[in-house]
């Protein structure tokens, strides 16, 4: 595998770093700070400042991928019950911020033990599925899925639909990845859509039953609830197949679209660079996921093979639920365009995912077997 | 340690590697298809349905925002502005902008006193509100200061606008009054009169209406065209950036034949006394004087008039509201007997030479009833031009008894009496004349010849308002010649003057053309000569005038009872009445002149109408009026004000 590095790539090898996603990612990083300097209304405050952050971003990534992966496999199952304790607090003595107790005061800063969570899960099921042989017996697949089920159910508590669905989501992934078998894969599918109803009566608050509602039929509710979807629509169908041109989609500069720069800053890159722009951007994620489960298959061992699959796939739901939603095929759910919408939190832990992508791929594992 | 690596050991890696490599490959499959359903349906909605969408946005983004016209100014005839477009302060508020409207509400009545009127009329309007959006004045006539108050404060009150805005404006205050009218607030009934007849659209952006006068007669011209501005808006509706115009066609500016002067004039004249001053320009009957006393201050009701105020306005005993120049319903008296002699002298009744004996009353055959004259000892031998200049009852007595009402009536309907004169104002009445249909239909009565006694000096069910006064007088002035009176002179362009043709009637035809010159000697004896009922009140003037008085019972006067004005409240007092023209021969000015509970009218009306006259041949000495030259600064155009935000 290493016979076909030549010297000039040896540098960043050194450095850990792989150049094809890091070219992805900073394409993807370019055309982001594009849009939100559109979407904000042309405001340079708020684009340094995102700017400031994707760098803070990149060296977390850098520095994440010095890391060998074997440190995270030791550490997989501390950092695993560090984490659940730390959503028992958020639950108990978290900070309330928008509806929501997702942060928990630590004194020096706020900390949201769910974005730890959206890492340490996919290490520790990698970590747990990967101690026996691959395929899971059906008792250790049950046992995977309560580990997933633990953090899950805590944080969609809080409550975050988005983010408990994206852990959920990853650990599954890693499930998914270890060759559970397709029979048990039905199964649990069967009892999903069996749960369903009685998470929609005894689970679900006031507030996510409306978005699903609306969901379903958006001009029931055009000014109340409906009004987000609608005017995500029309901003992206006035697009058309060129688009507006950048910072002309009346959509967006005029305000009709809420959130232009968060979770709905997609509708402002389809209003302004059209159906082409929009094919452009995907083919941009698939690059990088396409890169990541590359990765993954070349991955030395089944913890980095599990874990690097999953990081991926988990990178790719972030993009296909944003843009369902702000395109009306899937409800509002607050998952923002990774590495495109504004915001800090998320973005640092999608890097540090990077990062650990990185260090699966660049990091020699001596520790072969025969 | 070594247990784990044990485990590892019997790992079938390659085996776990395809097993992977599989699952990876299903997964990036997935991948792939659930981003070609993001394309497909990123192209359902960019591609299929942009048309629908691109409509969508645009309704979005675009409105129509109308600009209201100017309107049209006012001038006098010598282009004196009697009606203008000043910029005022104006604090409006958005309805729909505003969170909490009676906490708004009251942190501007911290800043500013506003009356609890103002407030209460204001949520009235919010209620009736009916486009969405538009603001809605609370208080249009803001101080500097306080203008200034809000505009500091403005950043704290969303919803809330300062905006400059044009009123009209009266300079001449209550001068102008009964024969401008005024503007005012656009109320409901308004609102829904211009829906009715389709002129709706052409009011959006436009807060005041003509109410009253010149200024509702004449609303069409004055108003103008409204125009569009299409905006780009925002998602809280405000225009961030114009992307068409189509500019408003102002209102047209009108010059009126009224002469600001005399207008000053006949108020000098009528001072505190209640009554009314009619001046026509006799060659096309041009309004050049129309005031009626008491009148009030138009500019109270440009800006919402408080009802303390209207109610003041409407109890007053002097009736300022009235105009009654052309409201005021009096019996015309002696003022008509030139009138009743010349259709006497047409019919052939009498000539010339007919002299009748006045022994100080007159009683129809075999009826008890004495009429009496004015003069209780008689006037003697009277003939037709003593009857006029002393203005003898018992002459006209008889001769109305002789013509007959029906003969009576159908001549004076020739000179406007007991029809609308035509003026270009609404609030006009036509009065009474009389006739025997009209008493059956009114009192279910016969004509009975008494009756025809009182009308033969202008008395009994005889009524008949200052403007059809001074119209008849210029009718006769001008032997039968008729033009309606008209306030309207011209309408000014660019370029100029337009004037606006006179509307004539059908003249009064005689048939003995001679009797119009018998008629108009005797009217000027009334004030050449020295037994003449004007005499008095026109001695030396250096003009040829002609005139009569009219001295108009208000109440009955017993049959055996003195008429003593010392003694007589002064509501029931005589109403004092003049009409007049000059020059004789051909007549540029005819007037009209009433005062009420005065006395006398040679006495009381007479000097007013000299006034009148004695203005108008100083001012107006030649046959062609003075330049007609406007001072330029008073007709630049005058912009749409900034809006002040």
């Amino acid at each position: 595998m290493n016979a076909q590095v030549g010297n000039q790539t040896s540098f960043w090898r050194k450095i850990h770093i792989d150049t094809s996603l890091l070219i992805g990612l900073l394409c993807l990083i370019g055309m982001g700070l594009f849009i939100i300097y559109s979407a904000s209304g042309q405001n340079m405050d708020l684009l340094v400042r995102q700017g400031t952050r994707l760098g803070v971003a990149l060296v977390v990534m850098f520095a994440v991928a010095q890391i060998p992966p074997t440190f995270y496999q030791r550490w997989a199952a501390p950092l695993f019950i560090i984490g659940c304790l730390l959503l028992l607090a958020v639950l108990f003595f978290g900070v309330v911020g928008k509806g929501a107790q997702r942060w928990l005061d630590i004194g020096i800063t706020r900390i949201q033990p769910s974005e730890m969570m959206k890492l340490a899960l996919p290490i520790t099921l990698a970590w747990f599925i990967a101690r026996k042989p691959l395929p899971p017996t059906i008792g250790y697949s049950v046992i995977g899925l309560a580990l997933i089920m633990f953090p899950t159910l805590l944080i969609a508590k809080q409550p975050d639909l988005g983010t408990s669905l994206l852990i959920a989501c990853s650990g599954l992934f890693v499930l998914f990845l270890a060759g559970l078998s397709w029979r048990l894969i039905g199964g649990f599918a069967v009892i999903g859509s069996a749960l369903a109803p009685l998470i929609w009566y005894f689970y679900m608050h006031d507030y996510q039953k409306r978005r699903v509602l609306t969901f379903l039929n958006p001009e029931s509710d055009p000014l109340g609830s409906g009004y987000h979807i609608i005017q995500s629509k029309i901003a992206i169908g006035s697009g058309g197949m060129w688009g507006k041109g950048w910072l002309k989609g009346t959509q967006s500069q005029l305000e009709f679209l809420p959130e232009r720069h968060t979770d709905f800053i997609f509708s402002v890159f389809a209003e302004e660079f059209g159906w082409v722009g929009v094919l452009i951007l995907l083919a941009i994620y698939m690059y990088i996921i396409a890169r990541g489960m590359v990765i993954a298959i070349r991955a030395p061992d089944a913890f980095t093979k599990l874990l690097a699959g999953s990081i991926t796939l988990t990178f790719f739901v972030y993009v296909f639920v944003n843009i369902g939603m702000v395109s009306g095929l899937l409800p509002v759910v607050g998952v923002p365009l990774p590495l495109v919408s504004y915001g800090g939190t998320s973005m640092v832990t999608l890097m540090a995912g990077f990062g650990i992508l990185m260090a699966i791929s660049t990091h020699r594992r001596f520790l072969r077997d025969n | 340690m070594l247990n784990w690596r044990r485990r590892v050991a019997i790992r079938d890696h390659l085996a776990e590697a395809n097993l992977f490599a599989r699952r990876a490959i299903v997964g990036l499959v997935c991948v792939v298809l659930a981003c070609i359903i993001l394309a497909l349906n990123m192209r359902t909605l960019q591609v299929d349905k942009h048309q629908d969408y691109q409509t969508r946005a645009d309704g979005n983004r675009i409105k129509v925002l109308p600009i209201p016209p100017n309107r049209g100014l006012i001038y006098d005839r010598f282009g004196r502005i009697l009606a203008e477009n000043t910029s005022f302060y104006s604090l409006e508020i958005i309805p729909e902008e505003v969170q909490d409207l009676d906490e708004l509400l009251l942190q501007i009545q911290q800043l500013i006193a506003l009356e609890d009127e103002v407030i209460e009329d204001f949520r009235r309007q919010v209620k009736q509100q009916r486009r969405k959006f538009k603001p809605v004045v609370v208080e249009s006539r803001l101080t500097e200061e306080e203008a200034a108050i809000i505009a500091v404060n403005q950043h704290k009150m969303p919803g809330a606008y300062l905006e400059a805005r044009l009123k009209r404006h009266y300079p001449y205050g209550e001068l102008t009054t009964h024969a401008l009218g005024y503007v005012a607030k656009i109320n409901r009934r308004d609102a829904d009169t211009l829906e009715m007849v389709g002129k709706k659209a052409n009011y959006e952006g436009t807060f005041d209406i003509g109410k009253l006068g010149i200024e509702r007669y004449y609303e069409d011209l004055l108003h103008g065209q409204v125009g569009y501005q299409e905006v780009e808006v925002n998602n809280r509706g405000r225009p961030i950036r114009t992307l068409s115009e189509q500019p408003p066609v102002p209102g047209q500016d009108l010059v009126l034949n009224l002469d600001i002067e005399m207008q000053k004039l006949a108020r000098d004249q009528l001072g505190e006394r209640r009554g009314a001053v009619v001046v026509l320009d006799a060659k096309n009957n041009g309004i050049l004087a129309l005031y009626s006393n008491p009148s009030y201050d138009p500019n109270l009701f440009v800006h919402g008039i408080s009802s303390k105020n209207y109610k003041a306005l409407l109890n007053n005993r002097s009736r300022p509201l009235i105009n009654r120049a052309t409201q005021g319903r009096y019996p015309p008296a002696s003022t008509i007997k030139p009138h009743i002699g010349l259709l006497g002298l047409d019919e052939k009744l009498i000539t010339t030479k007919t002299r009748i004996w006045d022994p100080g009353y007159y009683q129809i055959k075999d009826i008890e009833h004495k009429y009496r004259d004015w003069k209780s000892w008689g006037h003697g031998w009277v003939d037709i031009y003593r009857a006029i200049e002393e203005s003898c009852d018992v002459y006209y007595y008889d001769l109305a008894v002789r013509l007959g009402m029906d003969k009576i009536s159908e001549f004076m309907t020739r000179f406007g009496f007991g029809e609308l004169t035509g003026i270009d104002i609404h609030e006009e009445t036509s009065a009474t004349m009389p006739s025997r249909d009209w008493k059956y239909g009114r009192f279910r009565q016969p004509w009975y010849a008494g009756d025809t006694v009182s009308i033969g000096i202008g008395q009994g069910y005889w009524t008949a308002t200052p403007l059809q006064l001074a119209t008849a007088t210029s009718v006769l002035g001008n032997e039968g010649q008729y033009y309606e009176p008209k306030l309207l002179k011209a309408t000014r362009t660019q370029t100029g003057e337009l004037p606006i043709p006179a509307q004539d009637r059908r003249p009064v035809e005689i048939e003995n053309e001679r009797n119009w010159q018998i008629i108009k000697t005797a009217m000027q004896g009334v004030v050449e000569k020295p037994t003449g009922s004007g005499f008095a009140a026109f001695k030396g003037v250096n003009y040829e005038a002609a005139g009569k008085t009219g001295t108009a019972q208000v109440i009955a006067i017993a049959q055996d009872e003195e008429y003593d004005a010392e003694a007589i409240e002064e509501k029931y007092r005589d109403n004092a009445l003049y009409v007049g023209f000059a020059p004789v021969a051909e007549p540029r000015i005819s007037v009209a002149v009433i005062i009420e509970n005065a006395g006398g009218g040679g006495k009381n009306a007479a000097p007013v109408a000299r006034a009148m006259m004695d203005y108008y041949f100083q001012n107006y000495p030649f046959q062609e009026y003075p330049s007609q030259e406007f001072p330029s600064q008073n007709y630049s155009t005058q912009e749409y004000p900034e809006t002040f935000q």
